[in-house]
């Protein structure tokens, strides 16, 4: 709504996100679209200066597209012209709780994750608590490769024993700038304390 | 490398006279061939290869014949290992061992036959031809047929079989989108899994606008126990890349990439040389048969993730990234490689290809179902007696395909399910044994197709475990990257643990419910989507061993080791001392001649003493259940549990 000199030239997408009909740009995403329109979607991997990653799942709705409903995530799927976007359906809510329960087990202190955990009546989890805080949402990492350009983090193994580290160990001399911005990013504020960065910022022996 | 012209093809005329000049040269002369394919090469079939060569040299001057001997990819029938064929009367040797050589080249110098290496029926009557065996007579072999009759480093022997007729047919008598037409009206599904048309996708990658446009065969087949694609690539590479250049051909496409494992050697070998030659032949470079069409392919090889086999993941793997899926609510058939419309098909849906373009779409639509043409490549493995390759028409059920091409079930034990589509499928219990497979039929049942794998169980495997070692396996290979993926999984793993070990909850189940629900609804990509089905499955048709696990610490198939023990019966035994001394950590004790007993405190349950207790004994059993005072204790707190089984 607010910069639309820069807006008139684009093509103007008719959706309803919620019931309420708005009008979108081609090319936005329905996160975007969302936002713009005053409409709350949860998400922890999601930065508007990086690119999409997909990965935290808070963000998913549902959307209805010839009267086919399917789950996507909002933070990276395109508007198209007449969709229907249900951010808090029944379905949605029902994967968003099993969703917080799984991050009740993993990293309880976001306060997002407090948030929604208070909206769905989730005193604790019924899952075996991690030791872990990160949660792999990848934002310190992609980050410093696509704002900084510096790639001094990275992240090695995959699967369950997918970790977040400097790359190679102790190289951050060569590409850290040291401007502390991973830490401001992460949305566990745990990070420093974690993964084989304990040294971090300190000297390596 | 230097383009010899001679070498070069130019039209389909020109390509027949050369398949009937090899023909001709195969007139009045024997072939011996012998399979290569993995499985008998563990078989050691190449000392087999050298001793046959070794004794056709020597037994040369005794016939005017000509015999030629000859290394072919697999023959499918990998439990009777290796396998020679000798032709032009097919007559099929069965477990040819290095001592039957001798015999094999004088019989057939004579012209006789080998009896003793036949296969036999029940009745013990000899079958000679390869197709008259059971394991090969109930199947359609219409792609793997081809891998037992030529020599896999030749390219000559495949056009000899009339290899690349059809991509000369396409290029000179049909259009792009006649080719396209052709392979969108025989519905051709991918082989890979998902079973999505491909002729719609090519159809989309030719349509979406970005130059260039790439073709690629996904040859990452990562699933444990699944070797198809393996033994097309290793057993006759041509037809791959026929395929893909026919395939180019229709969508404008003019290079290509086939993404293969680091893990099979042998067949990055013969795909390398395979490309060699059809670039020499004029099927692979600029103006392919003369046609004005160029196609260049290059080889990628994987560096070992399962995941990598997932569209977007092979895609931003061969652009040096990590092989890791993406958002794809915009295809890869639209932006895939380097952001330009990509079209990726499954090494046997490529290989299937020419067969289209040769007989056409009614004669490929005639095989199978309706909705479900063609055959389907399925590594039958497990607890059944004739392990192997087999290709079979869609729609015939899982019944014929254990019992009539199968042979039935191992050791005459009792069958309890199928577990088919690799860690993505699921299991398939006895009551559906006569489900027809198809794409279909099998998703609705809760399993997929997937790639092809079929692992048989039988009553002596836990349910239980079973879906812990395929969860385990895709913890292992997921890319961790989305949290309902990685995280669920992991929590998955906690509860199967605990299960196994005794100390399951009530609750557990409804938990592995909910997650498997997040899963399939929540994750990125496919492998997290599909992840769950194991899980569903024998939770949908084995929930009473699950049950078994939780309530009464039984594991009814008796492989959970914390669940089971060791028992002496000691009116059985003979006090003969072999456990004793069989066992690794002397938990057994008792004197000579009298009643031994086990020490379940020290026993690590490895099972050695129930293999060395001589049979007229027999007196050590393997009991589950809850045991000694663990028992007592459960029953006095919980109360009526029943110990008797």
């Amino acid at each position: 709504m607010s910069n639309k000199k820069e807006n008139l030239n684009k093509i103007k997408f008719n959706i309803i996100i919620d019931g309420q009909k708005v009008e979108i740009n081609e090319g936005d995403t329905v996160l975007q679209a969302a936002k713009k329109n005053g409409i709350h979607i949860p998400t922890l991997c999601y930065h508007e200066k990086i690119k999409p990653h997909g990965a935290c799942r808070l963000c998913l709705v549902e959307i209805e597209k010839n009267s086919r409903s399917k789950i996507v995530a909002s933070c990276a799927y395109p508007v198209e012209d007449g969709i229907i976007v249900h951010t808090e359906s029944q379905k949605v809510e029902q994967i968003r709780k099993n969703l917080v329960e799984l991050y009740l087990a993993l990293f309880p202190f976001n306060p997002e994750i407090k948030r929604l955990a208070k909206k769905y009546k989730l005193s604790g989890t019924r899952f075996k608590k991690e030791n872990n805080y990160c949660i792999l949402c990848g934002l310190c990492v992609r980050y410093c490769r696509e704002v900084k350009k510096n790639n001094a983090i990275g992240f090695v193994g995959r699967g369950i024993n997918k970790k977040v580290t400097f790359i190679p160990d102790s190289a951050y001399f060569k590409y850290c700038e040291n401007c502390m911005e991973c830490v401001d990013i992460c949305p566990t504020g745990v990070f420093p304390s974690n993964y084989g960065m304990e040294r971090f910022p300190q000297i390596s022996d | 490398m230097t383009v010899k012209i001679s070498n070069r093809i130019d039209s389909l005329e020109n390509l027949k006279e050369k398949a009937n000049e090899f023909k001709r040269q195969l007139d009045d002369s024997v072939v011996i061939s012998i399979c290569s394919g993995t499985g008998c090469m563990a078989y050691s079939s190449d000392v087999i290869y050298c001793g046959l060569q070794k004794e056709i040299e020597k037994s040369s001057s005794k016939t005017a014949k000509k015999i030629i001997l000859k290394r072919t990819g697999c023959h499918g029938y990998c439990e009777r290992g290796p396998i020679v064929v000798i032709y032009p009367q097919e007559i099929c040797y069965l477990g040819v061992r290095e001592k039957d050589i001798p015999e094999i080249v004088e019989k057939t110098i004579k012209g006789e036959i080998v009896e003793s290496l036949l296969y036999k029926d029940e009745e013990g009557n000899p079958i000679v031809k390869e197709t008259d065996i059971p394991f090969y007579k109930f199947q359609k072999r219409i792609i793997l047929s081809n891998n037992s009759k030529i020599d896999p480093q030749s390219i000559d022997d495949y056009i000899r079989i009339g290899g690349y007729q059809s991509l000369a047919k396409a290029t000179s008598q049909m259009s792009p989108e006649e080719v396209l037409q052709e392979v969108k009206k025989a519905n051709l599904r991918g082989r890979g899994g998902g079973g999505f048309p491909a002729g719609v996708k090519w159809e989309t990658t030719k349509n979406a606008p970005g130059e260039p446009k790439y073709v690629i065969v996904n040859a990452d087949e990562g699933d444990p126990g699944a070797y198809m694609d393996r033994s097309i690539l290793e057993g006759n590479p041509h037809s791959i890349l026929e395929g893909l250049v026919i395939g180019a051909f229709a969508i404008g496409s003019n290079k290509g990439f086939v993404y293969v494992r680091q893990e099979y050697p042998q067949a990055v070998k013969n795909i390398k040389k395979a490309i060699g030659q059809a670039k020499e032949y004029g099927f692979l470079g600029k103006n392919i048969l003369n046609s004005g069409f160029d196609f260049d392919v290059e080889i990628h090889r994987g560096a070992g993730a399962f995941v990598s086999g997932e569209s977007s993941a092979l895609t931003a793997a061969i652009e040096g990234n990590v092989g890791e899926p993406r958002l794809k609510y915009i295809r890869t058939a639209v932006s895939g490689l380097w952001g330009r419309p990509t079209n990726l098909n499954n090494v046997e849906t490529w290989a299937n290809v020419p067969l289209i373009i040769k007989n056409g779409a009614d004669w490929f639509k005639s095989i199978g179902t309706k909705n479900s043409s063609g055959t389907k490549i399925f590594s039958l493995v497990g607890k059944v007696n004739n392990t192997g390759l087999v290709e079979v028409p869609m729609g015939i059920t899982i019944r014929d395909i254990i019992y009539k091409i199968g042979g039935g079930i191992k050791g005459n034990k009792e069958f309890k399910a199928v577990q088919t589509g690799g860690p993505s499928g699921g299991v398939i219990p006895e009551q559906l044994l006569d489900l027809p497979v198809d794409f279909d039929e099998l998703t609705k049942a809760g399993s997929m197709m997937g790639s092809g794998g079929m692992i048989v169980m039988d009553e002596s495997d836990c349910m239980v475990n079973v879906a812990h070692y395929f969860l385990k396996f895709s913890a292992d290979e997921s890319c961790g990257k989305c949290v309902p993926c990685r995280e669920g999984l992991r929590q998955m793993i906690y509860i199967y643990e605990r299960i196994m070990e005794g100390k399951g909850r009530e609750e557990d189940l409804i938990l592995l419910a909910d997650l498997s629900l997040l899963l399939k609804e929540a994750s990125l990509c496919a492998l997290g989507t599909t992840a769950p089905n194991i899980v569903l499955t024998t939770l949908k048709y084995f929930k009473e061993e699950y049950e078994a696990h939780i309530y009464y610490n039984i594991c009814p198939a008796k492989v959970c080791v914390p669940l089971i023990s060791y028992v002496i019966d000691e009116n059985k035994c003979a006090g003969c001392g072999i456990c004793v001394k069989a066992c690794p950590v002397d938990a057994i004790r008792g004197e000579s001649k009298k009643p031994h007993i086990i020490d379940s405190e020290i026993c690590i349950k490895c099972g050695s003493c129930i293999e060395v207790c001589p049979e007229k004994y027999s007196a050590i059993e393997k009991k589950t259940g809850l045991v000694l005072e663990k028992a007592k204790q459960k029953k006095e707190t919980e109360g009526g549990v029943d110990l008797s089984k």
